[in-house]
Formats: structure tokens, C-alpha cells, sequence
């Protein structure tokens, strides 16, 4: 990469934190606490991005690791006591290694193969957590509202020097948005790595990228792995944010609209999978507020994604790649 | 042993129905290479076809073969106006389009029908017979007979007729088949139009089994017909209807018998098919694909 492209990046990049920073100074309370649901799917997304993006395989079952790492913090902290925050990269880790130990067996499969696997391990899901009511607290699920461990509470107001108050949401939109610009930029250093390229080598092709010395099954483990360590952490997120977990909140759909947000946002683009995830929180609402009628929101949510991918078929990330390439490509030489 | 047969048959009619939406699914993805999720809606919205024309008072016959022309129809217009515009594109976005399409059509039933739970006619009478001891149901074996009839017809059609080595010719070599006069663009719509009118037999068998219906009639049996299809391999249509019933027969002994597994059914099949699936990558039947680089 050329120094002024890399020049570029950082300034995009500072700029994009200074945007998250300010945000909360501009929106509503209400809105506020939808923004910290667009970091949780931001995350999830961009940890989707490293296995559907850079090695081509589709998994219908990210929804899974997001419950385990959503169970995994709440575990920890009602019957534990552990400080909520701690228990962040616990969730992520556990979901890492139990992508790892799903991984390493399924991507012996060819891609829809494979995508039908994950897609029975999110259906699956509900049911299982419903099964070991030991440990899950059944279709009830856990709450968090006593627990001792939790930092931010509904009553948690902080008035800064400038007059602004800092209410819970903000509390919340904060907490996720530090952990999704740092996996965010944790995902752009994979972009650019050695990794990143093995990664782009075996999804444009396997049997090349072979020959020239990436080992296949380390390199898509791993790829699995991380993007099972986003889930979890976007899972466990979002258990502190709703205070609770239930199998409920893990339908087979949460793992299919992942997949949506990722083809909205655009395969293998990274800042505008914020754009995706920004979709699947406001399109239904929006949706909702033009008809409440049963099956009409459903009917324009559908319409309105089939009508996008039609017009954008590489997502948002694709449009902006197209609008700004011919503006960008003056500054550095194409290498 | 008597009880364990009854299982048995109880198992093979549900397994037709899996299997005949798992046909479908294997009809789209070997002609287009898609995963078509919307199919089990496709066989829902048609299932309240039917169920409008019975309301209307057309005779059950007529409205049966009524649904599955419009279904056919439906079936191609869909290609034709949806998929056919992102038929180049990465498969990322074919499956995105086809979940729009799923929840689309399961919007607009509840829309139009209001989703509330209605009641499809049994074409089958309510009778059972015994033999050696084993207590059949009439439906179930109506619901096996249609079943085998359809896959025979289809059978028929791909194997004896020149539409249907119009259709295998396109879905394997789609260049050469352009090139020996197949119009393959043609052949892709005609696809999804049977994949639309088996999904509406299935639809329409497994409708009056439930009791009552709405628009979420047919998003479980979506599940176990992807599970069929992969079982059996996603591009052979013997390993479609083999997987269905297997897996009807399997998810009935396994719910009967292992009191574990009672609540467990689905999770239990599903890590069945995981288990042969690291046997066999691609299926009981399917070919493994040999590359070139």
C-alpha cells in the first residue's frame, strides 16, 4: 500500500471515530440506544465479513454464536457475579473456540453444503437452550436486572462540562461502539495482512492458493474461529444491553439477517457494513411506521431488499467503490 | 415389531412431502446453483391458493390442478421478473434476493389472508385399515401414493421427453446447450415454474395434516427438506426423495423411541446429517465434483 493511500485510510478512519464520538451530542436518547444495536450488528457483521468475504463461505449460523457468547456473559455475571465488562472477551473466546472445534470438522464441506450445516445449528439453537434449563434457565432465560455485576444501570446519568447529559443509552452506544471501532480496525489489519491475502487466495481460487503454499484447512479454521469470536462478543453485548437472554432472541431468523446486512453493506467492504447494519435496525422500523397492517411491513421489508440487491448486487460497499474510484484513483498510483 | 412399522408408515408419508420439496429445491439448484429458501413460502402462498378456490366452491379436483397451473405461472414469473436480474451475480446476493422473496410472500399471505388459521379440505377419506397387525391411515397412504406419482411423472418428463433433456442439457453444460439451439434462459424459468408446482403438492398434502394453517405452515418443512436435500446430495433428485423419506422415517423412530430425543427431534436429525455429511461432503447420492484449475 502506497503512503498516501495508507494517509487516506487513517484520515477516513479518525474521521469515522470522530463521527461515532460525536453522535450521542446530536440524537435523541431513544435514538441513541438503536445506535448501540447498530454497533452489536456492526460487530457481528464484520466478523461474518472475515469467513463470508474473504473465504467465500456462506454460514447461515452466526446467530449461534452470538447466543453462546450472549449466555456465556449472562452465566457469568447472574450466577458468578463476574463485572459484566470482563466477561466480553470470555464470551468471544468461548465462541472462538467453539467455532474453531465446529469449523475445523464442517469446512471438510463444499459451500452449500456447508451452508445448510450452519443453517441446522441456528435452528437448532432455541432448542437445545431450551433443553438444558439447568444451566440456561429455560425458555424463561436469565435476568440480569440484580445482578451485582452489572456496570451500567437504567438510572446512570453523567452530566459532562459542556451541559450534555450521558444517559444509559449513551452509556450503552459508547460500550459497543469502542468495541466495534477496535474490532473494526482489529478487521481492517486482517484486510491487509498475510492472513487477509491467503484469505482473498483461497476464496478466488482454492486449488491455486493450495499450490502456492496456504495451508486450506488452518487458514478457513481460523477464518471460522474469528468470525465466531465477533459473534460472541456482539452476543454478549447484546445480553448486557437487553439485561437479559432468552432463547427467543436467537431465531433462526437473527442468523439469516445477519447474512442481510452483510449483502447490504456490501461482501468484502468494511465501513459500509455499518450501512448493513443500520438496514436491519431501521428498515423494519420504517416499514412499521408506513402500515401496521398484519404482513405489510413484512411485505415492503421484502420488496425493499429484493428491489437493493437487484440495483446494488455488491451491496453499498460496491456503490461507493464505484462513485468513488474514479475520484480516488488520482491521488495514488493503481499498484 | 408391529408398532415399530406403523412408525414406519407414518414416517414415509411425511417423507414424501419433505421429498417433494427437497425435489424442488434440487430442481433449482442443479438448473441455477442457488439455494432457494423461498421455496417453502412459494408452496405456502399456493397452498392458499387452493384454499381460496375450495372457498370460492370450485370442486377439490379442479381446484387442485387449478393451484398447480397458477403456481407453474407464479413459478416463472418469479425467475423471470426477480432472479433472472441478479442471475450474474455473486451468490451472496441470489440468496439474499431469495430470503427478500421469503419474507415477501410470507408478508403477503398474512396480508391478504389475514393470517388467521384456516382449514384445507382432505382429499383422503379418514379411514384406517389394518394389515398384519399394522394400523395404516388412508391419508398416509394418499399422501405416498401422490407423492410417488408425482416423482414418476417427473421422472417421465426429464428422462423421455425433449423439453426434459432440453432442461438437464442447460442445468449441466448451460454453454453447449446455448450452442446446440437450447434456449437455456428459457429452460431456468421453466425450472422454477416446477419447482413452484411440487412445492404446492407438497403444500397441499401436508395442509390438511396439521389441522389448521397459516402463513407459517411451510417454514419447518423448509428445514427438513433442506435437511433431505443435503442428506441425499443437493444435484440428484433419487437422493432428494431417498433423503425425504429417510429422514421422515428417522425424525418418527427417533421421537418415538428415544425419550431424550422426544423434544429433540430436529436438533437430533440435523446432527445426524452433520455426522454422514463428514462421511459423504456431498451426500448420500450426490457426485463430488472434480476441478479444473
Amino acid at each position: 500500500m502506497t503512503a498516501g493511500r495508507f494517509a487516506l485510510r487513517v484520515i477516513g478512519f479518525a474521521l469515522f471515530v470522530a463521527i461515532v464520538v460525536y453522535l450521542p451530542f446530536r440524537i435523541s436518547d431513544f435514538r441513541a440506544s438503536e445506535f448501540a444495536l447498530i454497533g452489536i450488528y456492526f460487530i457481528a457483521i464484520l466478523g461474518l465479513n472475515v469467513l463470508t468475504g474473504y473465504t467465500g463461505v456462506i454460514s447461515l449460523g452466526h446467530g449461534a454464536f452470538m447466543a453462546l457468547g450472549a449466555y456465556t456473559t449472562a452465566i457469568l455475571v447472574a450466577d458468578h457475579g463476574m463485572r459484566d465488562l470482563w466477561t466480553i472477551p470470555l464470551a468471544g473466546l468461548l465462541a472462538a473456540a467453539a467455532g474453531a472445534a465446529f469449523g475445523l470438522p464442517a469446512l471438510r464441506l463444499s459451500g452449500p453444503y456447508l451452508a445448510l450445516a450452519t443453517f441446522g445449528i441456528a435452528v437448532a439453537t432455541p432448542i437445545v437452550i431450551k433443553k438444558f434449563d439447568g444451566l440456561t434457565g429455560g425458555s424463561g432465560g436469565i435476568n440480569l436486572f440484580e445482578a451485582e455485576g452489572i456496570t451500567g444501570l437504567p438510572e446512570f446519568i453523567v452530566t459532562l462540562p459542556g451541559g450534555k447529559v450521558l444517559s444509559f443509552n449513551d452509556w450503552l452506544y459508547y460500550l459497543t461502539w469502542t468495541f466495534a471501532l477496535a474490532l473494526f480496525a482489529i478487521a481492517w489489519a486482517i484486510h491487509h495482512s498475510r492472513f487477509g491475502r491467503s484469505l482473498r487466495a483461497i476464496r478466488d481460487n482454492e486449488i491455486a492458493a493450495s499450490a502456492s503454499g496456504i495451508w486450506l484447512a488452518s487458514h478457513k479454521t481460523l477464518a471460522f474461529s474469528i468470525s465466531a469470536f465477533y459473534a460472541g462478543v456482539a452476543g454478549s453485548l447484546l445480553a448486557i444491553s437487553a439485561f437479559s437472554v432468552q432463547p427467543g432472541a436467537f431465531p433462526v431468523d437473527r442468523s439469516i439477517a445477519l447474512l442481510v446486512g452483510l449483502a447490504v453493506g456490501g461482501l468484502g467492504s468494511l465501513a459500509p457494513l455499518a450501512a448493513g447494519a443500520a438496514f436491519l435496525v431501521f428498515l423494519p422500523q420504517w416499514a412499521q411506521d408506513i402500515s401496521k397492517a398484519p404482513g405489510v411491513p413484512a411485505v415492503i421489508y421484502g420488496a425493499v431488499l429484493i428491489a437493493l440487491m437487484i440495483l446494488l448486487p455488491l451491496g453499498v460497499g460496491g456503490l461507493l467503490r464505484r462513485i468513488m474510484g474514479p475520484l480516488t484513483s488520482r491521488l495514488y498510483p493503481r499498484s | 415389531m408391529a408398532d415399530v412399522l406403523q412408525q414406519v408408515v407414518s414416517g414415509i408419508a411425511s417423507g414424501g412431502v419433505y421429498a417433494l420439496l427437497a425435489l424442488a429445491l434440487v430442481l433449482i439448484y442443479r438448473s441455477t446453483g442457488v439455494l432457494n429458501f423461498a421455496q417453502g413460502e412459494m408452496a405456502m402462498f399456493s397452498t392458499f391458493i387452493c384454499w381460496e378456490l375450495l372457498d370460492r366452491g370450485v370442486p377439490y379436483w379442479g381446484a387442485f390442478f387449478l393451484t398447480l397451473a397458477i403456481s407453474f405461472v407464479g413459478g416463472v414469473l418469479i425467475e423471470r421478473l426477480v432472479i433472472h436480474s441478479v442471475s450474474r451475480s455473486q451468490a451472496l446476493t441470489v440468496v439474499t434476493v431469495t430470503i427478500g422473496l421469503l419474507i415477501l410472500l410470507n408478508g403477503a399471505a398474512a396480508w391478504i389472508w389475514k393470517g388467521e388459521q384456516r382449514t384445507l379440505e382432505n382429499p383422503f377419506p379418514s379411514d384406517t385399515f389394518e394389515v398384519g397387525g399394522v394400523v395404516i391411515a388412508a391419508q398416509d397412504l394418499g399422501i405416498i401414493g401422490v407423492s410417488l406419482a408425482i416423482v414418476l411423472v417427473l421422472w417421465a418428463f426429464f428422462q423421455r421427453t425433449r423439453v426434459g433433456l432440453a432442461l438437464r442439457a442447460a442445468a449441466l453444460n448451460p454453454e453447449s446447450s446455448r450452442l446446440h439451439g437450447v434456449r437455456v434462459s428459457r429452460m431456468l424459468a421453466l425450472g422454477w415454474g416446477l419447482a413452484a408446482v411440487l412445492g404446492a403438492v407438497a403444500g397441499i398434502l401436508v395442509a390438511p395434516t396439521q389441522g389448521s394453517f397459516d402463513q407459517n405452515l411451510m417454514l419447518p418443512v423448509l428445514i427438513f427438506a433442506f435437511a433431505a436435500a443435503v442428506l441425499g446430495g443437493l444435484d440428484s433428485p433419487i437422493g432428494a426423495v431417498v433423503g425425504g423419506v429417510v429422514l421422515g422415517v428417522v425424525l418418527n423412530l427417533v421421537g418415538a423411541y428415544i425419550d431424550f430425543f422426544a423434544d429433540l427431534r430436529l436438533p437430533a436429525a440435523l446432527l445426524l446429517i452433520l455426522g454422514i455429511l463428514l462421511l459423504r461432503p456431498n451426500g448420500l447420492f450426490g457426485r463430488s465434483v472434480v476441478r479444473r484449475v
